[in-house]
């Protein structure tokens, strides 16, 4: 499998290339519009076999990829390793950088050096001034006034905008994350337009749909329309001088493989160059280049070794992606994510696999160059996916924890074949859909609020309108619940207040313009809500109506704390008596989330998914009835709590499979940890049994799970000795991280969450 | 027991009605048989084996009594994932031979659904499964503690190896797949003649399909703590990993596969 010689072409021998850049390709309907899926579809060679084709790293990939580990050492330290905080970026704002000029095959870096930052202050400059001072740098006094002076960020459009009770809720932390001081993300461009048709052919598609909007009447919609219009026509510009600045001309498709996968990453390039997304997601674009990796073999100008270099070489890339962020948000989004997000796998409408060579070629990578959190590698799961694809995705998952799974069979239908994941669990149909997203609704701290009539439970604020705090002694289920809904109400009135009120700004003040140029025209827009802490409300409303739950109030009649008598059913145990709760509550909060009016008309959904922000979450969440303490995590995403899931993890991820995906159409995360020998005896064992569990768990209506196939032993000495396990990879909710990044707080979360010893 | 209800006609009794007393069950992956499984731990269990990690399911009246379609309707809401991702529904224990009625039934209605079944048993109540409870049983996972009789006797405290070997025979016989179980306790099972006369034994079985010798671990200790009762092994270390490979090699020398 270790094939250590390198055979990829050189620049002076491709560029000989020059014939029809779409020789051989099939079909027609891709080459009259811009339709990127009917091409792949078109073109795609499924492959049924297993991993034994797969070559090892060359020593030119050893080479590149052991001088960035050393700078990863120092970034570790110092918390980044550069900044350049004197360039606002934009697509064309640095130089050329390189990592090793002559060694590098698929070139481009987000400022002149690696790993050295670039500051968006579109976003928000009080962003750009506490990353500088967290890490040691000043802000250039001439950015300062630029942006304070001349020219007015997102988050100061924001802040003029929040109606009181917006800021409010966001003080006492019931909605957590929102998106106001920084890129919002969670936008895909369809990168791969650019190599599929070249840039010049994007421009000539934007002007024409901009030329036929000429005799609409001039309303505010499509005079809006026209700008952004103009303004992804002038970014497709940049994104061609960017490239020219590196010797090559993207104004034509790719002719080569390594062109496509060049093309495509200049693509994606430029828009982390002048967007500092919270998510800023690949795509699905595996399948995609294995089109012309496939054809370049065809042709006898590639080896497997070499095909396997190119895609090596582009994810070295994708792996060294960097935004300059606060210690704050490094809290709530801990281990500096990028949600570099590549969906792999799937099958097409008609059950067809889109499992090619390259979707293993992908994988591969977590071996060539040692497990990584990012790209965030994500399988689309099928019952359909070809046996050998499925066993080499569990092997890689109990070698190295780095990637996750999602629900094929789910997405498909809801959305289309060529659908591909933003950040963690956000399904969207490439360069169709984009999302408005933010935060998370605080579900077990709003369950306090209806109890205390709206004040909150540590500070004792009226957040929420005062209602007539509940007066019982022992707690009534049916009071509580109808407490709960108003509760609800307002928290979904509120929530999606302040989103209308970040997307209004961003749009206006931070606009995605090459993301979107990559987007049909009109876009299908989503508005995407999130709760937290499901977990926690649903135990705690099963205990109230299970178990005897009575308050203890403080002098000022504030309840901060519940005695709970007697045993509940809790979530997590395959029992319908709490497992419908949590349903309810999933379908009463969209419901709600529904009613609310959106900005540009944004079709709503919800993700069940925290991230690692259920440690914050908790810290700010006071006794809950459940019998949790004031300041203990919640559990991430829609896992049960801690310890309370005593069937299994099967039982576990049968509660969660309930929860409806017609009311969380934005996601639903579980994140399970397993140890290897809660999987089986052999490891032949393990992996089929691993393939089982994803089977069944997809076929019971599952939508999400992240794998973790570690020992506590393992993390409890990476805790104690950092220094030896640099790239050791856990999922979290929705993403990868280094577990020796995550905080202290979070790595003890981690490992006293559930270890399935038994699965 | 006090809340279990004993009929004092069980023969009148419909197959679905009878009660069982369950400690607990649980999903599990590939450690009670093949594939992901429903494992039903029934309580109580006549052996007090010194290293025995679940010293809660001595007793039957410390179970929680079901009756078959109590269990069967819980083993329902896991057949479509049991069926889809491979696997069946074991019934450990405890003992299940000790309620080999309510055993019987259960194990009846899973082959009735179609699901794989699986009996955890240390055989020493062997006589007492009856052809029907074997007809409805694909495998059996047979732990044989040990071979010399004083050290079984050591080891269990209450029971003797005669019976598990007839039952190991009749299950041969009647052609019953076994994986056979050996815990490995240092300084107790751990004799190489003790191991020899297991394997030698094992060998003569047609229908073992694999051996798999399980390594001693201390993490039932709590539960001795909490039941007030001394933990025989407290001070026994697991096995090291050279102890591990001599007693899998004495298994596998006589072709048997051995994990």
């Amino acid at each position: 499998m270790v094939q250590q010689h390198s055979t990829a072409v050189r620049p002076e021998q491709h560029a000989a290339v020059g014939s029809d850049p779409w020789r051989g390709f099939h079909g027609d309907a891709w080459r009259d519009r811009v339709d990127v899926a009917a091409f792949v579809r078109d073109n795609v060679t499924p492959y049924r076999g297993d991993a034994q084709f797969l070559a090892g790293p060359t020593p030119r990939t050893i080479q590149l990829w052991n001088r960035l580990r050393d700078m990863f050492v120092a970034e570790r330290e110092r918390g980044i390793y550069d900044v350049d905080p004197h360039t606002p970026a934009t697509i064309t704002s640095h130089a050329p950088g390189w990592i090793d000029r002559d060694r590098e095959l698929i070139v481009g870096l987000q400022t002149d050096a690696p790993l050295r930052r670039a500051i968006m202050p579109n976003g928000g400059l009080r962003m750009v001034e506490n990353g500088l001072t967290a890490y040691g740098f000043a802000m250039d006094p001439q950015v300062r006034r630029i942006f304070t002076t001349y020219r007015k960020t997102h988050n100061a459009g924001v802040f003029d905008a929040y109606p009181a009770d917006v800021l409010a809720a966001r003080r006492s932390h019931i909605v957590t994350g929102l998106p106001d001081a920084y890129g919002r993300g969670r936008i895909i461009g369809d990168y791969r337009r650019v190599a599929l048709y070249g840039v010049d052919r994007l421009v000539a598609e934007r002007a024409a749909i901009k030329a036929s909007l000429d005799d609409r009447p001039g309303t505010e919609e499509v005079i809006r329309d026209r700008e952004e219009l103009a303004e992804q026509i002038r970014a497709l510009g940049e994104l061609k001088e960017m490239a020219a600045g590196y010797g090559h001309d993207i104004s034509a498709p790719a002719t080569t493989g390594r062109e496509a996968i060049q093309w495509l990453y200049f693509a994606y390039l430029a828009a982390t160059k002048e967007q500092n997304g919270a998510a800023m997601s690949l795509g699905r674009t595996s399948t995609f280049v294995d089109v012309y990796l496939d054809r370049d073999i065809a042709e006898g100008r590639l080896t497997e070794s070499a095909a396997q270099e190119l895609i090596d070489d582009f994810v070295i890339k994708l792996r060294i992606i960097r935004f300059l962020r606060t210690p704050e948000y490094d809290e709530l989004f801990s281990g500096d994510p990028t949600w570099v997000t590549e969906a792999i796998g799937g099958v097409d409408a008609g059950g067809r696999p889109l499992v090619t060579r390259t979707s293993f070629r992908y994988l591969q990578t977590l071996y060539n160059l040692g497990p990584a959190p990012e790209p965030n590698l994500t399988v689309l799961w099928s019952a359909d996916l070809p046996a050998g694809f499925k066993r080499f995705c569990a092997q890689v998952s109990l070698d190295t924890s780095a990637i996750q799974y999602e629900n094929d069979d789910l997405i498909r239908p809801a959305y289309s074949d060529d659908t591909a994941i933003a950040c963690c669990v956000s399904a969207m149909r490439v360069g169709k859909d984009m999302q408005y997203f933010g935060a998370r609704a605080n579900l077990a701290k709003a369950l306090l609020y209806a109890i205390n009539g709206g004040r909150d439970e540590i500070s004792g604020e009226q957040v929420a309108p005062a209602t007539p705090p509940v007066s019982d002694d022992v707690l009534d289920y049916d009071t509580v619940l109808a407490a709960f809904d108003r509760t609800l109400d307002w928290l979904a009135r509120t929530y999606v207040r302040a989103l209308n009120v970040i997307h209004y700004m961003h749009d206006k003040y931070a606009y995605e313009r090459l993301e979107m140029a990559l987007h049909d025209h009109p876009v299908h827009r989503f508005l995407a809500t999130g709760i937290a802490g499901l977990s926690v409300a649903v135990d705690s409303l099963s205990a109230i109506k299970h178990a005897q739950v009575k308050v203890l109030r403080d002098s000022t009649g504030l309840v901060t704390d519940y005695a709970v008598d007697g045993d509940y059913p809790a979530f997590g145990n395959n029992d319908d008596r709490a497992d419908a709760i949590a349903v309810d509550l999933v379908r009463r909060f969209m419901d709600k989330v529904r009613e609310q009016p959106t900005y540009r008309g944004a079709e709503p959904s919800l993700s069940v998914l925290t991230i690692t922000s259920n440690v914050v979450y908790g810290k700010h969440t006071g006794n809950t009835p459940d019998g949790r303490r004031l300041g203990e995590p919640f559990a991430p995403g829609a896992n049960p709590m801690n310890g309370r899931d005593t069937h299994g993890l099967v039982a576990a991820a049968l509660s969660v499979a309930k929860l409806p995906y017609a009311s969380a159409r934005d996601g639903i995360s579980l994140t399970a940890t397993v140890t290897p020998d809660g999987l089986g005896r052999t490891r032949d064992e393990q992996i089929d049994n691993l393939v089982g569990v994803l089977d069944g768990y997809t076929d019971s209506g599952g939508f999400h799970l992240n794998v973790n196939v570690l020992d506590r032993a393992t993390l409890e000495d990476a805790m104690a000795h950092p220094e030896r396990y640099p790239q050791l990879t856990i999922r979290v909710s929705g993403y990868a991280v280094n577990f020796v990044r995550l905080t202290r707080e979070q790595q003890r979360d981690v490992i006293s969450r559930t270890v399935h010893g038994r699965l | 027991m006090t809340r279990m209800v004993w009929l004092s006609r069980p023969h009148l009794v419909p197959a679905g009605a009878v009660v069982g007393s369950v400690h607990s069950f649980d999903t599990s992956t590939g450690v009670d048989g093949p594939g992901t499984r429903f494992v039903a731990f029934l309580a109580g269990c006549p052996l007090r084996c010194r290293f025995c990690h679940s010293p809660d399911t001595w007793y039957q009246r410390s179970g929680r009594a079901m009756t078959v379609d109590d269990l069967v309707t819980e083993i329902r809401r896991y057949e479509r994932f049991i069926k889809v991702a491979g696997g069946g529904v074991t019934l450990s224990g405890g003992e299940p031979l000790q309620q080999a009625r309510f055993t019987t039934a259960v194990l009846r209605r899973c082959a009735e659904l179609g699901l794989h079944t699986a009996l955890d048993t240390s055989g020493f109540l062997g006589d007492r499964a009856t052809p029907e409870l074997l007809d409805a049983t694909d495998l059996v996972l047979l732990d044989i503690k040990s071979w010399d009789p004083a050290t079984y006797r050591r080891v269990t405290r209450t029971g003797e190896i005669a019976p598990t070997l007839r039952f190991a025979r009749r299950l041969a016989e009647r052609g019953t797949p076994i994986w056979i179980r050996f815990v490995l306790v240092p300084g107790l099972t751990d004799d190489p003649a003790n191991v020899a006369g297991v394997a030698d034994f094992v060998a003569t079985l047609p229908t073992v399909q694999r051996v798999e010798v399980l390594p001693f671990h201390r993490l039932g200790a709590h539960k001795y703590r909490e039941l007030g009762l001394p933990f025989p092994c407290a001070d026994t270390e697991p096995p090291t990993p050279e102890l591990l490979d001599r007693v899998r090699a004495q298994f596998t020398d006589r072709g048997l596969v051995a994990r």
